[in-house]
């Protein structure tokens, strides 16, 4: 098979699975937040409200995409595509497991490796900012454009500390490939201390990681830095104007922006596919054991002690339980266990910083604006360049690498 | 492949840089200055300096412009009023502008023909090998301009300073 057709086939792979995260990626944050309020959340479309995303997809498209007349019509229609365009691109550098052999066919598992992978990262995200401003200026709107403002001064702002962050392990590592980056993260100290980089000697980057998650917060415009957006002063700040498809570009580019930075994460500091335990130990059952769990728990619930009022769930839930049972022999099958090992525990590892992200959302109340920043430049600013210095220090008295 | 890249981003880098000079309102003028910055950096893509690339795009695309659309924001400037221009300047000014770059294009061409071609990967610049060469053969020049930045970014302070008191 050649060049083009595996680049085809795995980019019409990662598309298809990004689009489905992003519209399901609503419906888990909606259904986690309404869980920590003590509310049930979507339940009405489909089973578990599971089809909400399609019926949001459906409304969204078929509603009038109305240009109000006071807009700068070029710009306004420009930014919602540059921000989802920008938003989107990013994903083409992750690299979501080793390289692996499918059906005769050698292959990396990722969309492509570039050797300045990290900066490509920050230049895209960076160009994303335009998006925002552009849709906060072009409307024409004073909360808008103060939205738009507060966006991109925010943005530019957590740039900083995000940056800094990131070449620390950057320094640990010597390389700016995001494969060689995982790749540097194999094996483990004493046999059971995975050699991640929030873990990895001689300086571990936990700080790093903390700091690097502080900024991604306030780079996807999310609680507590959605001052963009803060619906109490700004209506809905950038897109108050934008309807439609317009402004579903915007939520889409939030959420792609948000898995990917998850994504960037856990490649950076949490070791990509690596599994946080050897295999000797049994890393390669936990998805087997977590999804026959996950059956056993639903069939309870569905067919011995069903939960009353709800009487559908007689029949869901026996339906899901063998779903997940099924999912866990698939992990089984030897061809497949290669591939699928690896992605597991890059998608979980993902998935649980994406519920991290959801979970502060739904307890942390809104910073104010000053607040804002002054903590980036007063407090986060100062602390990575601190750790930078301590990072660079033990390295250089470690001595050069290879 | 690369001469079809090239002709293409070479040819939106030129109409960005014309729409730069020719658009009325300041935020449209911005733009095109990162339309350009953007496919220089494609540019420097397919001569294989991918690093430079990127800063181009996160220095200059990413954080320059940025606050320049901030400022133009800021300040809600309009759109420029068209000011009357003197009938020798719209005559000659397109003419005179072609004739200047051609003679300085021929000038280049005959008093160094070696330096009109660069090639692919013709000089090794991955990351590691621009900042080794900025930090042994020319620490001195990259120190200098460091403390240049450092004086520039005390005098801002300074001068905002004296608007606040």
């Amino acid at each position: 098979m050649n060049f083009f057709l595996i680049s085809l086939i795995k980019t019409g792979i990662v598309a298809g699975a990004l689009l489905t995260t992003l519209a399901y990626l609503q419906w888990i944050e909606r259904k986690v937040l309404a869980h920590i309020q003590l509310r049930l959340g979507p339940y009405r479309v489909g089973p578990h409200g599971l089809l909400q995303p399609l019926a949001d997809v459906i409304k969204l498209t078929t509603k009038e995409g109305y240009v109000p007349h006071h807009v700068n019509v070029f710009f306004y229609l420009l930014a919602p595509f540059l921000a989802v365009t920008c938003a989107l691109i990013s994903i083409c550098i992750i690299p979501f497991g080793p390289n692996v052999e499918i059906l005769g066919v050698r292959t990396d598992l990722g969309l492509t490796d570039l050797n300045i992978g990290v900066l490509f990262a920050l230049a895209i995200s960076s160009v994303g900012v335009y998006g925002v401003a552009l849709a906060g200026w072009s409307s024409n709107n004073k909360y808008s454009l103060m939205g738009g403002l507060r966006s991109s001064a925010q943005m530019i702002s957590y740039e900083l500390p995000m940056a800094i962050a990131l070449v620390s392990p950057l320094l640990l590592i010597n390389d700016l490939s995001l494969r060689t980056i995982v790749n540097e993260q194999t094996g483990y100290y004493l046999g059971f201390i995975p050699k991640w980089t929030i873990f990895q000697l001689p300086f571990p980057q936990i700080f790093s990681f903390i700091i690097f998650l502080i900024s991604s917060f306030a780079e996807t415009n999310r609680v507590p830095f959605d001052l963009p957006e803060a619906e109490n002063e700004l209506v809905a700040g950038f897109h108050t104007e934008y309807s439609s498809l317009g402004f579903a570009a915007f939520f889409m580019a939030e959420y792609a922006n948000m898995v990917t930075i998850t994504c960037m994460t856990t490649v950076l500091f949490l070791g990509g596919w690596h599994a946080p335990f050897p295999a000797e130990y049994g890393s390669d059952f936990v998805p087997v054991l977590l999804l026959l769990g996950a059956a056993a728990l639903l069939f309870y619930h569905g067919v011995v002690q069903p939960i009353k009022g709800r009487m559908w769930d007689r029949f869901t839930m026996p339906a899901f339980a063998l779903i997940a049972a099924g999912l866990a022999l698939v992990f089984l099958v030897p061809m497949l266990k290669p591939v699928l090992i690896p992605i597991f525990w890059f998608v979980s590892k993902t998935g649980f910083l994406l519920f991290v992200f959801i979970w502060v959302r739904g307890t942390l109340p809104r910073f104010r604006y000053d607040q804002l920043m002054s903590f980036t430049w007063k407090f986060l600013f100062p602390v990575s360049v601190v750790n930078l210095l301590i990072t660079a220090l033990a390295v250089a008295l470690q001595g050069p690498k290879h | 492949m690369e001469l079809i890249l090239f002709l293409l981003f070479a040819a939106i880098a030129v109409a960005c840089g014309i729409s730069l000079v020719v658009q009325k309102h300041p935020i449209a003028s911005a733009l095109s200055l990162i339309g350009v910055m953007g496919s220089l950096a494609v540019l420097y893509l397919l001569l294989g300096a991918e690093f430079i690339a990127a800063v181009q795009m996160i220095v200059y695309a990413g954080a320059i412009m940025v606050l320049f659309v901030f400022v133009i924001m800021l300040l809600n400037a309009g759109a420029e009023s068209p000011i009357g221009k003197s009938w020798p300047s719209r005559l000659l000014g397109i003419p005179l502008l072609t004739i200047f770059l051609a003679l300085i294009a021929y000038l280049v061409q005959y008093y160094a023909p070696s330096l009109g071609v660069v090639r692919f990967g013709a000089v090794s610049t991955g990351a590691s090998e621009i900042g080794r060469s900025l930090f042994t053969k020319y620490l001195l020049p990259f120190e200098v301009t460091s403390i240049l930045v450092l004086i520039a970014i005390l005098g801002a302070i300074v001068l905002a300073r004296k608007e606040i008191d």
